[in-house]
């Protein structure tokens, strides 16, 4: 087979590719739907889209083992669905009703689904990374080194790398010497911020020499790049605990959040991305290359779109939680004379009549 | 029983801790191979090693994370933040993540953790390392803040403390450190929750915790020389709040003075006086009164430190006021 854009896919297992495939048009068909769910107001508060980051989402998580964990960002719908999520409950979340991931208490913003070891999204940029650097403390803290050892990944944004908690993070990660790869996922824009006016090292992944950590940067729009450099991270995070800072170049084809116009943008930008949108363009190199004919790939569109509906028929028919389960879920062992009055409620019970 | 310094205590509750529970680690700046800044970690690098004991580099925002994370599966962390004053270098994490997780994730992820760090004023250690900011956490859903007064809960609310699957703040005060008094051996873990009456008295309740507790019970007996009954009532644990046992003590009583060495405006004062105001309104004989600290960045000069932190005379002057001048 050949393939002009760099990767051989001869070495590759058609069939895998196939499902890279089938899970980068369920992420477009998921997310397009949830713009669309949005704008009618099905979805609520912030909805932060993985459109254009397929081949990002669809490589890193390729590279991650079932028993490894993840800590996304808040742009992390797709995520949640290539780690194996139920599309319905993750729209049922999106639409916060009682068959969400959370049970319709976090949002678009806060998925977690711990049986496929994600350990959440997070609606405060960065609050994720100490986080994660201390789920890679607890398993070095449980076990050694092992080719076979789980290990943790941990996204942020390229503007996120301007924090403190980022900076704090990999210095005790290297310090530590813990089993993670963090993952700059570099859409070049912090909201309408372009990196290079926010970041004095715009090359991101160079932020990790102060650390004495190693680092790389991938092409975000092609799936096996970013794939390959996410395994081989994260083999070296597993096998010999050394954290590494990989750094994935994509771009967002929608604005920030749905609401975002995203007037900020160029009529040069806008023709690129048209251009470099990952996912016409891993189609047409996989038809290309004969894994796909363009009625197979048309098939997994189609597929794509059913699973989105049925996700959202699912989410549909799920029940709004109901308010008497309001002060669930706060504390695992609420105190006996917890105060769990509604606004407006009495502080004592029985009142201070005399 | 066993008397005990509140620092003893500490430190070997937190030795049993650790030899109890394999998942239980420390975690902080200057534990280990310092032993503390406030020696409660003494000796337990030596005893448990590098992998229980961690040294951290100053970064409460990072270090603080970990912990967290490290709670998410399954450790349980106990922080040592070296003052409450550098825990805003971490509220982030405290507020955002730790009291969260729970909620966020519909129950999934539990956080059970422990910081430990002591408030307190004094002796010129003026305004940035002199704060009492723990209703700043009080206030916050899915977190809990426990006060030991006493050199007994210091072991019992400690434990308690690191053995509950919440997030848990352990709020130590500097001037108790040196404090003794009898300890229960072997196992001892408090409720967290409930309230105690130190003292029980007729004509007045004194609310408090932490120090403000000790100094109020110390105040109380002096006032029974005079002839007035005081109870005393060390709130133990700011969130969840025991209002049930202050109201009651107040309709028995009828007067409330309320002592804390936090800021007055906004404090745990207000909170208590707004709750007797609604659970023992028809009880009430006179105003409830607060005594709290000066409302201004705690100066280094002495006599004006000593004139802004509430002390034994404030509080039985505002006692006697309180009693309609007896």
């Amino acid at each position: 087979m050949t393939d002009p854009a760099g990767t051989d896919l001869a070495r590759e297992d058609p069939a895998v590719l196939r499902d890279y495939y089938r899970r980068m048009a369920l992420i477009r068909a998921f997310e397009q739907r949830a713009a669309e769910m949005y704008t009618r107001a099905r979805i609520g508060g912030y909805c932060h889209l993985n459109l254009g980051e397929e081949a990002t989402v669809v490589g890193l998580t390729a590279a991650l083992r079932e028993e490894d964990y993840l800590f996304a960002t808040y742009r992390e719908h797709g995520y949640a669905l290539a780690r194996g999520a139920e599309p319905g409950r993750v729209m049922a979340e999106l639409f916060g009703r009682t068959d969400g991931l959370s049970h319709g208490r976090g949002g678009s913003m806060h998925l977690f689904d711990t049986e496929h070891r994600l350990l959440g999204g997070y609606g405060i940029v960065g609050g994720q990374i100490p986080l994660a650097t201390g789920a890679a403390f607890a398993l070095a803290y449980k076990g050694g080194p092992a080719a076979d050892a789980p290990a943790v990944m941990c996204l942020l944004g390229d503007a996120t790398t301007n924090i403190g908690a980022f900076h704090e993070s990999l210095n005790l990660a290297s310090l530590w010497q813990l089993p993670i790869v963090y993952v700059i996922v570099n859409n070049q824009l912090g909201m309408g911020t372009p990196v290079e006016a926010a970041s004095a090292e715009p090359e991101l992944w160079r932020r990790g020499c102060a650390y004495r950590m190693p680092g790389q940067r991938v092409d975000g729009n092609d799936v096996l790049a970013v794939r390959d450099a996410a395994r081989a991270a994260m083999a070296k995070a597993r096998g010999d605990h050394q954290p590494t800072l990989l750094e994935t170049v994509s771009y967002r084809l929608r604005g920030h959040s749905v609401v975002d116009p995203a007037r900020y943008r160029t009529a040069q930008d806008a023709e690129r991305l048209r251009r470099e949108d990952p996912l016409p363009a891993f189609r047409g190199r996989l038809i290309a290359s004969g894994v796909l004919d363009e009625e197979a790939a048309a098939h997994i569109d189609a597929e794509a779109d059913k699973a989105v509906t049925a996700a959202v028929d699912f989410a549909d028919a799920s029940p709004a939680p109901d308010v008497t389960t309001l002060f669930d879920h706060v504390y695992a062992s609420p105190p006996p004379g917890m105060y769990r009055g509604l606004p407006g409620g009495p502080i004592i019970s029985g009142g201070g009549s005399a | 029983m066993t008397v005990l310094s509140y620092r003893q205590a500490l430190h070997d509750t937190l030795r049993a801790e650790l030899q109890r529970d394999e998942n239980v680690f420390l975690i902080g700046e200057e534990i280990g191979v310092f032993e503390g800044s406030y020696k409660i970690t003494a000796g337990l690098l030596a005893e448990f090693g590098p992998r229980r004991v961690r040294d951290a580099p100053i970064a409460e925002e990072g270090f603080t994370g970990v912990a967290i994370g490290a709670a998410m599966m399954g450790l349980r962390p106990v922080v040592e933040i070296m003052t409450i004053n550098f825990s805003l270098l971490a509220i982030d994490q405290i507020v955002n993540n730790a009291a969260k997780l729970r909620s966020l994730s519909g129950g999934q992820v539990s956080v059970p953790l422990v910081i430990r760090t002591p408030g307190g004023g004094g002796p010129q250690l003026s305004a940035t390392h002199s704060q009492n900011l723990e209703v700043w956490y009080a206030h916050v859903p899915g977190l809990k803040v426990v006060a030991p007064a006493t050199c007994a809960d210091a072991k019992g609310l400690l434990a308690a403390a690191i053995r509950d699957d919440d997030p848990v703040l352990v709020l130590e005060n500097l001037a108790l450190y040196n404090t003794k008094g009898e300890v229960p051996d072997g196992d001892h873990v408090a409720e967290i929750g409930r309230a105690a009456v130190l003292k029980p008295g007729r004509d007045i309740t004194i609310v408090g915790y932490s120090r403000a507790a000790v100094i109020a019970l110390d105040v109380a007996r002096k006032l029974e020389a005079d002839g007035i009954s005081a109870e005393v009532i060390d709130l133990r644990s700011l969130r969840p709040l025991d209002r049930d046992t202050v109201c009651a003590s107040v309709r028995k009583t009828s007067r409330a003075v309320i002592v804390e060495d936090d800021w007055l405006s906004y404090g745990t004062g207000a909170e208590i006086a707004a709750t007797i105001a609604e659970g023992a309104f028809d009880y009430l004989d006179a105003p409830v009164r607060r005594v709290a600290a000066a409302e201004v960045p705690l100066p280094y000069a002495k006599p004006l430190e000593l004139a802004a932190l509430p002390d034994a005379a404030a509080i039985t002057r505002v006692v006697r006021e309180s009693l309609g001048g007896h």
